[in-house]
């Protein structure tokens, strides 16, 4: 199965999330990755959401998607056309003596350190998925003892937009009582 | 910003519930009070809108269902929190399974009591997020007006579909202004009616080059008020048609290019013209399980016109050749027009030959049944005297089962919006509620809820509020004691070990006697020679409503049959009889 990254565009209003994720589950999807913030517009979100699937299956979850009345734009984006990122919170143990390895990993990687205690440090790094599994495994022999990751968050690359608002359309004029 | 206009005088929230669902176009509603819904009905007392107190939420929602499907008006139901919006739940499900156009309104709990478990809280709009076209909670008074605004459109446009509004107690009470809105911003909300051009010129060269083509017929054409373009475009080309359960009455079953109903019930014409075409016009419809058998094996040579109002349908079971995303009105006199350009230029689909074969199958393998030989009452006797009498205006509904597929099958549908039923989800219990719906619509029209024994006790306590509220239904039920579709699979497939299908319905209860109690008139039928007779009496009385017990034969099965999950290919007319077809024809 191939993965696939969506970006949603939705209006802001409660209950969206709840709508989205439990289409996925009703329609037999797991989804990887899930991520959701405000955009550049104040009443629109947006939801960059990772799954695994065939593209034929992939097809008719998005045209169901597209059926949930708050959901306003779906891209599939191209890995080739795009920049993916994550972001992770890691708590690894670093002692006197390797403290000094694990900082070099953490230079290695351009990641930062953002806590330090006697025994550990936490270290924020930010990447594509690749990057942010390489740089897990070399912090691995010192022990991690927590992780926290976010959902993946992407974008287009180039100067094209994919927001665009809807127009309004007009309220049908109340209908005449008995014909 | 949404435009609005309005008094702007301080209102209640539950008087500007009741104003807003006078501008929307009201005139009816079923429902029934409670704690979380009673404020919109001190203001409901003196509106013009009238409400029909019913004896479940169940019924309200089958109702409104009934009301949509008869009219093509939008049915309403109105329910209380908790338990009174749950009830709401399989009208719900069911009117998104056959897209009917239906607004339900519900109570909530006061918005500061929302989560705490209150006293008949149910998270109602979670509950009904997976079975609802769209679903709303509105907490703020000032919203109400755009809310049901918002929810008539979204019923009604489109695909059409329930919509649930969840108004809290708290914005009932509060006050508020009153603003109709004249502009509604739903930016994620755009559905596509005027077919694409080249779609239909794609169309249009499959239909002219085919030689085998079928005209697959959906409740879409119903929703769309389609028929009249059907026939032009029928009559047109002089292509079969065929109509699913959800389409019956679309197409005139007296015109000569009707094969009858496809699919697991269907007739072996219509069966077989799908499953030997090289070309099905899917209008409306959306190749559901009851219809294609194995999917596989579902019409190996057709290529596919899909045309759909729901983009989502298309290709969801089966690959679209050419896929058409539009209302089906419009497709159609789409396709008028550039098929009679192309017969002006004397270009015509040669299907002569194909015609003849669907023809001769039609005559050979018309829809039959066998008379009990012991006297007995054949329930495809009864239905099919129920059409002949009741006559072409007459609307029926049905629950579901064996009734049902009779129904179907054995009356005879002239016009759209007169056959009324549970397709999709296929409720148990939706004729009578839906029957009364229907009739309160279209009160010149005879309504015949043809129900069956097991269906109609789940469901007759609206036989109440029939009779109170002079809503004079027919009911025809079907008493063959028995869950009989079940009973029947038992017969089939189950070695005739009928497991808790057995209802004992001729001796408990007294459906005579039950009718009476509920202030409508009772009627019994057991032997053939009195059917006429009891019908014509059913058909004098309309001033309440009238129950008729149509004791029939217990063995009776629906044929013809294409076993669940299997093929097409492999339909029976009666038990272990298997049609042969002269293909040679082809």
């Amino acid at each position: 199965m191939a993965q696939h990254t969506l970006s949603v565009l939705v209006e802001d209003k409660p209950g969206v999330l709840a709508r989205i994720s439990a289409l996925f589950s009703r329609r037999g999807f797991n989804i990887e990755s899930l991520a959701v913030g405000p955009t550049e517009n104040d009443e629109i979100s947006r939801m960059t959401i990772v799954v695994n699937v065939e593209s034929s299956p992939l097809e008719q979850v998005t045209k169901q998607l597209n059926k949930l009345v708050e959901v306003i734009k779906i891209v599939e984006l191209d890995p080739a056309a795009s920049v993916t990122r994550e972001l992770v919170l890691v708590k690894v143990g670093a002692t006197n003596e390797n403290r000094s390895e694990v900082l070099d990993v953490v230079q290695l990687f351009k990641a930062k350190v953002i806590d330090v205690a006697p025994d550990a440090v936490t270290v924020q790094v930010v990447g594509n998925s690749a990057k942010i599994a390489d740089f897990l495994k070399v912090l691995e022999p010192f022990g991690i003892r927590e992780l926290v990751q976010s959902g993946m968050v992407a974008i287009s690359r180039g100067s094209r937009s994919i927001s665009e608002r809807g127009k309004p359309v007009a309220v049908p004029v109340p209908r005449a009582a008995h014909a | 910003m949404t435009e609005q206009q309005g008094s702007g005088e301080s209102i209640t929230g539950a008087q500007s519930l009741v104003r807003s669902l006078e501008a929307a176009g009201v005139t009816d509603i079923f429902g029934i009070p409670g704690g979380a819904i009673l404020p919109a009905y001190d203001p409901l007392m003196d509106s013009s809108i009238r409400h029909i107190l019913v004896r479940h939420e169940q019924g309200a929602g089958h109702a409104a269902q009934g009301y949509a499907s008869a009219s093509g008006r939008v049915g309403v139901c109105m329910a209380t929190s908790g338990p009174g919006a749950t009830n709401l739940v399989t009208p719900l499900a069911d009117a998104h399974m056959d897209s009917v156009p239906m607004v339900a309104i519900t109570g909530q709990v006061g918005a500061a009591l929302i989560g705490t478990d209150a006293f008949q809280e149910a998270d109602i709009r979670g509950i009904t997020m997976p079975i609802t076209k769209h679903n709303f909670l509105v907490t703020d008074p000032a919203e109400i007006p755009t809310k049901i605004a918002e929810a008539f459109h979204i019923a009604s446009t489109g695909r059409p579909g329930p919509v649930l509004v969840d108004v809290t107690k708290s914005a009932l009470q509060s006050t508020t202004g009153f603003d109709w809105p004249t502009e509604i911003n739903l930016p994620g909300y755009r559905p596509v009616t005027r077919p694409h051009a080249k779609q239909i010129r794609e169309a249009a060269r499959l239909i002219l080059d085919a030689r085998k083509p079928v005209l697959y017929v959906g409740g879409g054409t119903i929703r769309s008020g389609a028929s009249k373009e059907l026939a032009t475009l029928a009559e047109l080309t002089g292509i079969p048609v065929v109509t699913t359960l959800m389409a019956r009455g679309a197409f005139p079953d007296s015109h000569p290019q009707h094969l009858g109903m496809p699919g697991m019930h269907g007739t072996v014409a219509a069966v077989a013209a799908l499953q030997k075409s090289d070309l099905i016009i899917s209008l409306g419809a959306r190749f559901d399980d009851r219809v294609t058998g194995n999917l596989d094996s579902f019409a190996p040579g057709a290529k596919i016109i899909h045309a759909d109002i729901d983009p989502a349908e298309i290709g969801k079971n089966r690959h679209a050749d050419v896929p058409i995303v539009g209302d089906v009105r419009e497709v159609l006199v789409d396709l008028i027009t550039t098929l009679r350009t192309e017969a002006d230029a004397g270009n015509t689909g040669d299907y002569e030959g194909w015609v003849q074969f669907c023809a001769g199958v039609k005559q050979k393998y018309a829809l039959g049944y066998d008379k009990p030989t012991d006297g007995g009452l054949a329930p495809q006797y009864v239905i099919e005297r129920l059409g002949v009498i009741s006559g072409d205006n007459t609307i029926y509904t049905a629950g579901v089962g064996q009734h049902q597929m009779w129904a179907a099958q054995f009356v005879n549908y002239e016009r759209p919006n007169t056959w009324i039923n549970s397709g999709g989800l296929g409720t148990m219990g939706f004729a009578v509620p839906g029957a009364m719906g229907a009739k309160v619509a279209m009160p010149d029209q005879t309504v015949w809820a043809v129900d069956g024994d097991g269906c109609f006790q789940m469901t007759n306590q609206e036989l109440a509020t029939c009779a109170i509220n002079n809503i004079p239904i027919k009911v025809a039920i079907i008493n063959n004691e028995s869950l009989g579709m079940v009973r029947q699979w038992q017969t089939l497939f189950y070695n005739s070990r009928y497991s808790n299908t057995d209802l004992h319905s001729k001796r408990i209860p007294d459906f005579v006697k039950l009718a009476d109690a509920y202030g409508c008139v009772g009627l019994a039928c057991e032997s053939p020679e009195d059917v006429d007779a009891t019908i014509q009496k059913a058909m004098e009385i309309n001033d309440v409503p009238v129950v008729v017990d149509f004791r029939v034969h217990r063995d009776a099965m629906v044929w013809p049959m294409v076993a669940a999950g299997t093929s097409n290919d492999d339909i029976k007319y009666a038990r272990d009889l298997a049609p042969q077809f002269d293909e040679d024809d082809l």
